[in-house]
């Protein structure tokens, strides 16, 4: 009993948001609250690869573009006859278009994950950046080939889309990211991972199956890369090939090594840091991107391990262990 | 001080800056609108043609009318959506809801205007899109406008141009694969041209940004066609066109508007004579609405203006041509678009009469043309072919709708 | 069989110029064991200086060899210059921090430099001044090649012999091997390391502005982001090679513009930018040190 409480209360917590929040900011604000939410997602997820396990990933805008694609191709076959199907019970609006949404983004994550899977595979030949630069190629085929099917609207991009996603489905995608990810640190499964990162021949020495948890950590990584791009798609009702370039997969990492390789705290807040910076420096227009870039040179200068190292911020509250053991400096 | 406690403080800064940002609303009633376009990013030329057009129209106002219309003070938000389709997306939010802009101008690339045209039609706030051919973009709602042509006519008038004028059987075709303006108009080439009983002989692509086209261009001088469309922007054309003439290919070369701009003959020099595009507009031609609009972009800008400078231009004029309508002919509603009404019924029932305004613009004389909206508010207007000889643009036909 | 031989021709002259870029990446890569991103802006930057040049020399209007030559030695040198300024003031804090943090300094760079040309520079595209004139030289069998194809194949193969006698051949090379190897061993035999990593900058730099005056010699379109793609497939094809070696990089480079070529004339050009990658995945797997890999005791 004790158990359920924790998730009904985040759930709770999550319906009353979705309804508070568009009272209470404007669309614009709203916009960024979600894309926050999303980036959040890309950055927890790319840290499971990258932070967790100390490998080289650089195309996580492929994963997320298969998951986008993947869920809003199935909503506009199947998902969408689904709503019509269940609105048509009389069921409320919000389970008629949230179960085939869920539907739609598990499919997206799970298209990403065997993605991740294929991806993961040289990572049993490949070290540093080697894998690095197979997971930018990844990416950028798939961006070319989505510009290349008509199915998916080529170049045009996929119009259409319902526009299911809300605050609660955004919400729901990050709390299940962080808690999957704490999970993780603190299983076997996690210091599995941190050994690799730290030393891997060590570590195989240790007998942990390195292989396997390599690419374990590109599954799950792909998987919520997958659902982020598959909440964008539902949110923005619009796809173009040009929103999931190498530049998307940059913006992904700088949140992460910004953040702090292996802290998920970290990646939580620089995620909602290098969203919001740009809409910040709007006012200085031409300058913003200069400005942004500097901004990230001089942080990796001052601070190269990150904002917060590899530590975790914690809640005054609560005390807890570290996430990581001694990692990068 | 720890790091957990500068980094809360750094965020708590972030968040309330963004808070400040959005509650600084000027005191003063004013008429705010918005423009949002790629000023960086690879189409930036597009982005700073379009806000020239823009700021030329609106420095005129100034001068005639102290940038007032109905007795408001006009004020123009522009933003950059450095060519992406999901900033596009969330510049036209904060210009609607952030600044509350009473109407958008924008985008040039359909594929930004397809992003963020739904926004604007859930708003309720006009959007006039100065030189998106793509036609699904007006089909996105009764508030979405253009003042150009779409891709279905321009392709038809390339294809009755190359069929009548230049008696043209067989043709081949070089798009660019990652521009959906490219790949639409070429498709309406197609259908126009085939059905005038010429043929397409090689059908191949580029990506925008490529620099080395020889190995399509040999594949096409293989086939032996009388001429070659390429449907580009005017950034790869030039080169294209070179490369073609190295490889020996003396046949003219067929495009479409994404060729206008001063740079086109610069990039392309001798290897584009004997071209042909179709154009919203020739400079060459000698209508003193359109001289005078180039003297001035001119003097403002310090360059030639492009069609797109020009379709900016006349979209700012038409949306100030319309506020000033509805101030005469309904001055009570037209109080509703004042900043100060944002988010009211008032603002609201304005945001429809203007809309109802836009739609029926007739005849208005727009240095790209005269402009007539019709039922699908696409501008129905001619089309005029430009022939490249001996290093200059002259206009060669107009081909009506 | 006139329209394959062509292409070979088409694709061996763009692959010259992945060769050239592709050379600086492996030579930093070699030493500083970093992808430095902004190597393909570097590149913008030479075409960018070059136009200056040949502008203020008025080479355009009376086209030149010598004019063109010195217009390539302007670009060199001040790329030099900026290689050296980038290193030390970004790459140099970075040097001990993790790999990634360095990796995202080399993109911020990156980002930098595109977005600050946009501002210098203006977002409309140049155009690059005809320094030579062009001439077509007919091969035979209706198979032709430009007199500038010819020069971007001849300078890039006399810069490519010229880097490798300066690492085979002279102190500063042998220094920069030895510095390859291990940055410690290398400064207790009493090389200053952090000279010998910033001439490093400094000569891949310069390969990488010539490449890009060579490349506006022949496509005179020139503008900020002109170096994100060729930069990206470039550093392809210094891994396809094996990175960290000179005939590796520029065997990857001709690889990958054959590679281009064909696809686009045979296959689908849409899948061009694709094909760099999938062959990259296909090396990588069978051959992951590259194609010369290590199999040449010579590492740089």
């Amino acid at each position: 009993m004790r158990r359920a409480l924790g998730p009904i209360a985040v759930l709770l917590l999550l319906a009353g948001l979705d309804v508070a929040l568009p009272r209470l900011i404007n669309p614009y604000l709203f916009q960024i609250v979600v894309l926050c939410g999303i980036n959040v997602i890309l950055a927890v997820s790319l840290n499971l690869v990258n932070g967790f396990t100390g490998q080289f990933s650089i195309g996580h805008a492929g994963f997320m573009a298969v998951g986008a694609y993947g869920s809003a191709m199935f909503s506009l076959h199947v998902g969408q006859k689904w709503a019509d199907a269940l609105a048509a019970a009389h069921l409320p609006g919000a389970i008629a278009t949230g179960l085939p949404l869920l539907a739609a983004l598990l499919l997206g994550g799970l298209l990403a994950a065997a993605a991740g899977w294929l991806v993961g595979l040289p990572s049993l030949r490949l070290r540093g950046d080697y894998l690095a630069i197979v997971t930018l190629g990844f990416g950028e085929i798939i961006r070319v080939i989505i510009t290349n099917v008509n199915a998916v609207g080529a170049a045009r991009g996929l119009p259409g889309i319902p526009g299911w996603v809300d605050f609660f489905w955004v919400g729901l995608g990050v709390v299940a990211v962080i808690v999957v990810a704490v999970n993780l640190a603190h299983s076997t499964h996690g210091r599995a991972l941190f050994a690799i990162r730290d030393d891997e021949v060590a570590a195989e020495a240790l007998g942990v199956d390195t292989t396997r948890y390599k690419v374990l950590a590109f599954v799950y990584g792909a998987f919520f890369a997958g659902v982020a791009g598959g909440l964008f798609a539902h949110y923005l009702s619009y796809l173009n090939p040009n929103s999931f370039t190498f530049l998307k997969s940059i913006e992904v990492i700088a949140m992460v090594v910004l953040g702090g390789l292996g802290s998920i705290s970290g990646s939580v807040l620089a995620a909602i840091i290098l969203t919001l910076l740009p809409e910040v420096l709007r006012p200085v227009k031409d300058y913003r991107m200069v400005l942004y870039s500097l901004m990230l040179i001089v942080l990796m200068i001052t601070r190269p391990g990150g904002l917060l190292g590899n530590r975790e911020l914690r809640l005054p509250w609560r005390k807890r262990q570290t996430a990581s053991g001694t990692g990068l400096a | 001080m720890t790091v957990a406690t500068r980094v809360r403080l750094g965020c708590a800064g972030i968040v309330l800056a963004l808070l400040l940002a959005g509650c600084a609303g000027t005191g003063k009633d004013e008429l705010v609108i918005g423009e949002y376009g790629s000023l960086t990013g690879n189409d930036a030329t597009f982005g700073q043609s379009t806000k020239n057009g823009v700021e030329l129209a609106y420095s005129e106002l100034q001068a005639q009318k102290q940038g007032r219309i109905g007795g408001l003070p006009v004020r123009f938000v522009v933003e950059d959506d450095q060519g992406r389709p999901e900033e596009a997306a969330t510049v036209v939010q904060k210009l609607i809801n952030q600044d509350r802009v009473i109407s958008v101008i924008g985008e040039v690339a359909s594929s930004r205007s397809l992003a963020a045209a739904p926004i604007c039609q859930a708003a309720g706030v006009p959007m006039i899109s100065p030189s998106s051919t793509n036609p699904a973009v007006t089909e996105k709602g009764d508030y979405i406008f253009r003042m150009c042509f779409i891709d279905p006519f321009q392709g038809t008038v390339m294809a009755r141009f190359a069929g009548d004028s230049l008696h043209l059987k067989r043709v081949a075709i070089l798009k660019d694969v990652k521009n959906d303006y490219s790949v639409g108009l070429a498709q309406f080439f197609t259908e126009a041209f085939t059905r005038t009983g010429g043929q397409i002989v090689e059908e191949t692509a580029y990506s925008a940004g490529d620099q080395d086209f020889r190995s399509q261009l040999t594949a096409i001088k293989a086939k032996n066609p009388q001429a070659i469309f390429v449907p580009g922007y005017y950034t790869e054309v030039g080169l294209i066109a070179r490369q073609a003439r190295e490889l020996g290919i003396t046949v003219p070369i067929l495009g479409g508007d994404g060729w206008e701009s001063e740079q086109l003959l610069n990039i392309g020099g001798a290897a584009l004579n004997g071209s042909y595009y179709s154009n919203h507009f020739a400079v060459d031609n000698p209508d003193p609405h359109l001289q005078d609009f180039l003297r001035r972009y001119k003097a403002k800008f310090g360059k030639e203006s492009d069609a797109i400078g020009g379709l900016a231009y006349d979209a700012a004029s038409v949306l100030f041509q319309s506020l000033d309508k509805l101030a005469q002919q309904d001055p009570d509603t037209f109080k509703g678009l004042a900043s100060s009404k944002a988010g009211t019924s008032a603002r609201k029932a304005a945001e429809k009469k203007l809309r109802d305004i836009i739609a029926t613009t007739t005849r208005y004389p727009g240095v790209t043309g005269t402009i007539t909206l019709d039922e699908h508010r696409n501008a129905s207007k001619p089309a005029v072919v430009i022939a490249i000889r001996n290093g200059a643009k002259h206009y060669a036909a107009t081909i009506n709708p | 069989m006139s329209t394959f031989l062509q292409q070979l021709v088409n694709g061996i002259t763009w692959g010259s110029v992945y060769a050239l870029i592709a050379l600086g990446y492996t030579m930093v890569y070699g030493i500083l064991r970093l992808i430095n991103f902004a190597h393909g802006d570097v590149y913008m930057l030479g075409a960018f200086v070059g136009l200056y040049t040949a502008t203020w020399l008025r080479a355009g209007e009376n086209p030149s060899l010598g004019h063109a030559a010195v217009v390539l030695l302007a670009a060199m040198l001040a790329c030099g210059a900026i290689g050296i300024v980038i290193e030390r003031a970004a790459y140099k804090p970075v040097r001990h921090s993790s790999r990634l943090s360095a990796l995202i300094t080399a993109i911020g760079v990156s980002l930098f430099l595109e977005n600050g040309g946009v501002l210098l520079f203006g977002p409309d595209p140049r155009f690059f001044p005809q320094i030579v004139a062009a001439k077509i030289i007919p091969l035979g069998g209706g198979v032709t090649i430009s007199n500038q194809q010819i020069i971007i194949l001849g300078v890039s193969l006399a810069l490519m012999f010229a880097l490798r006698f300066i690492v085979l051949h002279t102190r500063v090379g042998k220094a920069m091997q030895a510095v390859s190897y291990s940055h410690t061993a290398a400064s207790l035999m009493g090389i200053s390391v952090d000279r010998i990593i910033t001439f490093t900058f400094m000569l891949g730099s310069m390969l990488a502005a010539a490449a890009g005056v060579l490349v506006a010699l022949q496509n005179p379109k020139i503008e900020p982001y002109m170096g994100v793609l060729p930069g990206l497939k470039a550093f392809v094809a210094a891994v396809l090679g094996g990175i960290g070696n000179i005939p590796g990089a520029v065997i990857g480079g001709l690889v990958m513009g054959v590679a281009e070529v064909l696809v686009t004339g045979y296959v689908s050009p849409t899948y061009r930018d694709a094909i760099a990658f999938v062959l990259l995945i296909v090396i990588l797997l069978v051959r992951p040190a590259g194609i010369l890999g290590k199999s040449q005791a010579e590492k740089v």
